[in-house]
């Protein structure tokens, strides 16, 4: 057969044989269907890993009563026992190494987000309670009266 | 009756093997001996949310936000809280600033006051990766970088995603972003990197009030399975066919 017939054949077989080289070089080994289905499970295996080892921020749990014992038991024997401290202080991180120290947020708009009254007939923030914060002491931190480690009024001094 | 050497050596012979069996190997196997002896993946992670119990305090996106490293200002979320004011008039005021990042602080909605006397019902839903059993978002991927973990939870391979965006398209429950740093899709993960070490999701573990409970569907002695299986529970938009794996106490019409 005539040259001039083979040779797109040729160009359209290095073409493929191109294409094939490149796939197996940048398409990772663990790519593949890892369980049941094509569709939802087609994926890099590595990728799982990847998402495990994010490193991991809230400690939460008890981790800071061995240092803060006097914060840690006093607001376990107050009304706000069910408040992480990780939420007022934000997360811990590696504290004390990295961060050395937490924040420590004393704005009105921290003890609001639960406090602020809403008149919400079927949902929990109707039973908390709620004062105007219009009306109750308004410019003043709540800190300077309440103890958020003990906000019961009946130890307030 | 005839008894042949072959037939007494057979029957000898199958009589000693059962004796010697120990009367344990006759015991019931639980779902989940059963289950991993089949070889099927162990855990199906599935969420509850309880909605009265949710006081719209937003510390769980606040949570999710610092967790995750979801850049904190702009306006993007893995998880947020609506609120739901229902009026006498049957009107249902919505809204979510900042997705609840800072809680609910002012009972104006929009800027309109509404009175309390108005008020029929109000309550707060948080929103998140339904983690769907058939998820629309994965089927869209045009190279495979979303995908549905052994354990049911869907991710995106961060190193292999092209930002083409169809799967935050494809959606129906809007939870798919844009990451505005990585440029690539970003969702919710129930916080993989937490479930698997045996810690709670970072929101689970920030709701002060258990709105919000993370389980294993497959273990039946779960106290998310428990409450999903004998409580009257409810997902959302469950006419897409994904089959969501988010659970609802509290459900209401006006929630899409
Ligand atoms: C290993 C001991 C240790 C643990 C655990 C620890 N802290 Fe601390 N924390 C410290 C030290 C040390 C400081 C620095 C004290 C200072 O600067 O006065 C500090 C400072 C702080 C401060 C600032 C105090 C101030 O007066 O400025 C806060 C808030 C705080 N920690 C909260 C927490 C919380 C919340 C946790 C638990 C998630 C925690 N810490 C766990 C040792 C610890
Ligand atoms: C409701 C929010 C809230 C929670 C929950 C909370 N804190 Fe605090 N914390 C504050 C505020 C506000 C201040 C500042 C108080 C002030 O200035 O009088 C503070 C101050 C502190 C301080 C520094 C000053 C001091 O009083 O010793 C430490 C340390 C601290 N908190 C640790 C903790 C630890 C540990 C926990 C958990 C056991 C915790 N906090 C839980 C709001 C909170
Ligand atoms: C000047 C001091 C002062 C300041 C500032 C202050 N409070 Fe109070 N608060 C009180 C006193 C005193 C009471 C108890 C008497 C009462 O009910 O008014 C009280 C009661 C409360 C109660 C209980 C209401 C009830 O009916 O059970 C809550 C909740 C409360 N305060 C939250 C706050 C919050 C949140 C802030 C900040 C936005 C704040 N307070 C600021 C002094 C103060
Ligand atoms: C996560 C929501 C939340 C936040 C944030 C919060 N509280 Fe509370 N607070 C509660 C709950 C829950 C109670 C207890 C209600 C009960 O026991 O019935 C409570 C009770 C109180 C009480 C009344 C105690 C009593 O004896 O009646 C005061 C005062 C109070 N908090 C002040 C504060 C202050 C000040 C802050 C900010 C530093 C704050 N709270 C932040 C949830 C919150």
């Amino acid at each position: 057969m005539k040259n001039h017939v083979l040779r797109p054949l040729f160009a359209a077989m290095a073409l493929v044989a191109l294409i094939l080289t490149a796939r197996a070089l940048m398409v990772p080994s663990d790519f593949g269907v890892h369980g049941k289905s094509f569709t939802y499970n087609f994926y890099r295996a590595g990728a799982v890993s990847d998402w495990k080892n994010f490193p991991v921020s809230y400690k939460g749990g008890g981790s800071c009563v061995e240092c803060h014992d006097e914060n840690a038991e006093s607001l376990a024997a107050s009304r706000h026992q069910i408040i992480q401290c990780e939420n007022c202080h934000g997360p811990a991180r590696n504290h004390p190494e990295d961060p050395e120290t937490l924040t420590i947020n004393r704005s009105r708009d921290l003890c609001l987000r639960c406090h602020a009254d809403l008149p919400y007939p079927g949902s929990l923030r109707s039973e908390l309670p709620a004062i105007d914060p219009g009306e109750h002491n308004p410019g003043e931190a709540c800190v300077e009266c309440h103890n958020p480690h003990n906000p019961n009024l009946e130890d307030m001094e | 009756m005839k008894c042949s050497r072959r037939s007494f050596l057979k029957k000898g012979l199958g009589s000693a093997i059962a004796a010697s069996l120990p009367l344990s190997s006759f015991k019931f196997l639980s779902p989940a001996e059963a289950r991993a002896a089949v070889g099927d993946p162990a855990v199906r992670w599935g969420f509850l949310i309880n909605t009265y119990k949710c006081t719209g305090c937003g510390f769980c996106v606040k949570a999710c936000k610092k967790e995750n490293k979801v850049p904190y200002d702009l306006p993007v979320t893995r998880t947020w809280v609506e609120r739901y004011v229902v009026t006498r008039d049957g009107e249902a005021h919505i809204d979510s600033p900042a997705g609840g990042r800072d809680g609910y602080t002012d009972p104006k909605i929009e800027g309109k006051e509404i009175a309390a006397e108005e008020i029929t019902k109000a309550f707060f839903v948080p929103k998140l990766c339904n983690q769907c059993q058939n998820p629309a978002c994965v089927q869209v991927c045009p190279v495979g970088a979303t995908f549905q973990t052994e354990d049911g939870v869907v991710l995106v391979d961060r190193t292999w995603c092209i930002g083409c965006g169809y799967c935050i398209m494809a959606c129906p429950y809007g939870v798919r972003f844009f990451h505005p740093v990585y440029k690539v899709a970003e969702k919710c993960t129930f916080c993989y990197h937490r479930i698997t070490k045996g810690m709670k999701s970072a929101c689970v573990q920030a709701c002060p009030f258990g709105a919000r409970q993370i389980g294993d569907l497959k273990d039946p002695d779960d106290p998310v399975t428990r409450a999903i299986l004998t409580q009257r529970v409810a997902v959302l938009k469950d006419e897409y066919g994904t089959k969501p794996q988010v659970f609802y106490i509290g459900l209401d019409e006006n929630v899409r």
